[in-house]
């Protein structure tokens, strides 16, 4: 894929990855031909349904799952496949990851001290008890927890929280991206929100990069500046955020956006119902690819769904122009 | 609370008491209002807000540790709150309100047929033969959207998938033909585009079958989808109550503000989303004032002593909040959710809507 500003510096690059997995004879492609370049201080965002393999993607980064083709580059070295001890610490330490639950991502029998301190452990990334101590201070403190907090047991704190010490577990590895795989989605409302303003300070603070792996679009796009949405292991549509929410063109994409429901009575209630039905469609012609239809906007298509979306994007456009404030 | 129309269940100064650890809970506090038949009633809240708790005593299903201390529900004549014997409660519960609940899977019985665990309530309920009732589940299958039923009814719950199991349990409910359909986070397990035909199924089946529908959930989008009316509860209250219209573009509690505030739909990019500050009040101490008032950016004086009654902002709007008194000073709605409709729209790509280009 052919970067569109070249200023940008390329963190993570993945190229033509293939995951699959075996059941004892049968063959399950969970990622079909995945690429994708995250540049340096970015939030990119890959959302997508439960089986879409967006996590699959997410964790083969950090070489929990094994790739069985392609390339994912860490500033321009590879990092998937077997890899030398010393390279494989120092990609573990520069990705971290933030899970979903955060309930069951620490040790009920560990006390926070040690849930925060694992990773520090693990790499010896301290130089004495005291550098460690105050190491876990800092973080406990930049996620809004205090250091006497450090005593206690996962269970002792609300949902928020325990997201926040995942979030503290993570930074203080001082990691350069973050694998979020569905960080807000098991909090309650009031608490989504101070989650993602803690994501962003580091963001600004750190520059940090995310890669930020949703199902709920609504959360994307105020936290993203690209998106990818994933169908069945395979990439339909990339685009800037806003570019991504203007000219939706997939009708998976269409599907997944209509889905999604808006705080808002007049437009739900006028809403109309759209199902994504691939044997319904239309594909004929040769194999599609991931094709860039306007500058950084790249949509899974062959040549004649190309020009189809061709026509629709020029009807939008059109329609902005004629509405700007719709 | 509402005006006098056909009500057919009505809770008043309903509580709810737990005993957890030799410690008392108040996980409701003072509830009354009145369901109107064949409306969609929603009633959104956080976790702990009681909004489960509250719609468990229609059908007596609180756990063993949990008591209605005081209070009336009534339902068709009967005070609901009176009930002792369980076989009374199976009169009701199932047969005139039914649930559906969040997770599919614990509600379905791993161990017997899709088919049979239909047929089994069909013929309780209805006290149908086997062969009337295996035709009658194959077509209430059809009806939920399975295809190829007549297949399917020999199959387990394993082999279905999230939204197919969850569409087996609506059929469940619906084979006693409910007069109240309690749907209790029905989607929250499921994903977006199987949770939108979920929702469309459940609206469509109310207009079908006409039962009154109690939608709990803490996802303002398919509130805003499902809901006729909103009730809005914290710790343990319900703090607003109107249209859904009214709750979305004219909200009156600071709450109600809060939660549609911190919408992700609402940030700005580059500026920070608005959060509730703090965590609501524990329930094992008494509250005094109003509950949200120590998380409130608008609280006086007299939140923090005296607990606000309804305010009645229109016939079919209340909140329960003392800005709402004519002594108070005026105060509008924060900035962030004025306009909220033109924010949405401007949001969408054609005018609110991605339908078919």
């Amino acid at each position: 894929m052919v970067s569109t500003n070249n200023e940008k510096e390329v963190l993570l690059s993945v190229k033509h990855l293939e995951v699959t997995f075996y059941n004892k004879k049968r063959r399950f492609r969970a990622v079909k031909n995945a690429n994708f370049d995250i540049y340096k201080g970015e939030t990119f965002a890959l959302v997508g349904e439960s089986g879409s393999g967006k996590t699959t993607i997410g964790r083969s980064i950090i070489r929990l799952n094994h790739t069985s083709d392609g390339d994912i580059l860490y500033k321009g070295k590879k990092i998937n496949g077997k890899l030398s001890k010393e390279d494989e610490k120092e990609v573990v330490r520069n990705i971290q990851m933030i899970f979903q639950d955060p309930a069951a991502s620490l040790n009920e029998r560990a006390t926070i001290d040690y849930c925060v301190s694992e990773g520090l452990y693990n790499f010896h990334l301290y130089e004495s008890e005291e550098d460690r101590l105050q190491k876990v201070d800092q973080a406990l403190e930049s996620v809004g927890l205090l250091p006497e907090h450090k005593s206690r047991y996962p269970h002792e704190f609300s949902g928020g929280q325990r997201q926040r010490i995942g979030i503290a577990r993570a930074m203080v590895m001082e990691p350069e991206l973050i694998i979020a795989d569905e960080p807000i989605s098991a909090l309650d409302v009031s608490i989504r929100a101070q989650v993602l303003n803690l994501m962003n300070k580091f963001k600004e603070e750190r520059g940090l990069t995310y890669l930020f792996i949703a199902h709920d679009l609504s959360v994307v796009r105020y936290f993203s500046d690209r998106i990818a949405v994933i169908h069945k292991g395979r990439i339909v549509e990339l685009a800037p955020t806003e570019e991504l929410f203007a000219f939706p063109l997939h009708p998976y994409t269409l599907s997944l956006l209509q889905a999604v429901p808006m705080p808002d009575p007049r437009i739900e209630k006028s809403k109309e119902l759209v199902i994504y039905d691939e044997s319904k469609r239309d594909l004929s012609g040769e194999k599609p690819i991931l094709q860039e239809i306007r500058p950084g906007h790249f949509v899974f298509a062959n040549d004649r769904e190309m020009k189809e979306y061709r026509e629709k994007l020029q009807e939008m456009i059109e329609f902005k122009k004629e509405h700007p404030n719709a | 609370m509402a005006e006098n129309k056909d009500i057919i269940l009505s809770v008043k100064d309903l509580e709810v008491k737990f005993k957890v650890r030799d410690r008392v809970l108040t996980a409701i506090r003072n509830i009354s209002m009145d369901f109107e038949k064949g409306q969609v009633v929603a009633i959104v809240g956080e976790s702990g807000s009681g909004k489960s708790v509250f719609t468990k005593t229609f059908t007596g299903m609180l756990d063993s540790n949990g008591k209605v201390t005081n209070g009336e529900i009534w339902f068709e004549g009967q005070n609901l709150c009176e009930i002792k014997k369980e076989s009374d409660w199976e009169k009701i519960r199932g047969r005139k309100i039914a649930t559906v609940f969040q997770d599919p899977m614990t509600s379905l019985n791993p161990v017997r047929t899709i088919g049979y665990q239909i047929s089994e309530v069909i013929i309780k309920h209805q006290g149908k033969s086997k062969e009337e009732a295996k035709k009658e589940a194959i077509s209430l299958m059809e009806r939920v959207g399975i295809y190829n039923a007549a297949q399917r009814y020999d199959e387990y719950p394993f082999m279905y998938s999230g939204g197919m199991r969850q569409r087996i349990v609506i059929a469940i409910a619906l084979a006693c033909r409910p007069e109240i359909l309690i749907c209790d986070e029905p989607t929250t397990a499921l994903d977006v585009t199987i949770q939108a035909q979920i929702i469309h199924l459940i609206k469509d089946l109310a207009k079908e079958y006409g039962f009154t529908t109690i939608y709990i959930t803490h996802d303002l989008g398919v509130v805003a989808n499902v809901a006729d009316r909103v009730a809005v509860m914290y710790a343990g209250q319900i703090i607003e109550y109107g249209l859904v219209e009214e709750i979305f573009y004219d909200p009156k509690h600071p709450y109600t503000w809060g939660l549609l505030s911190s919408l992700p739909q609402l940030g700005e990019k580059g500026n920070e989303l608005f959060a509730i500050r703090g965590t609501p009040p524990s329930l094992f101490e008494k509250v005094i004032g109003d509950a949200f008032a120590p998380r409130s950016d608008y609280a006086m004086q007299i939140d923090f002593e005296e607990e606000p009654p309804f305010f009645e902002v229109s016939p079919t709007h209340f909140a329960k909040t003392w800005l709402l008194d004519p002594r108070a000073p005026k105060v509008e709605a924060p900035a962030t959710i004025r306009n909220l409709h033109d924010k949405m729209v401007r949001l969408t790509a054609k005018g609110g809507i991605y339908g078919e280009h």
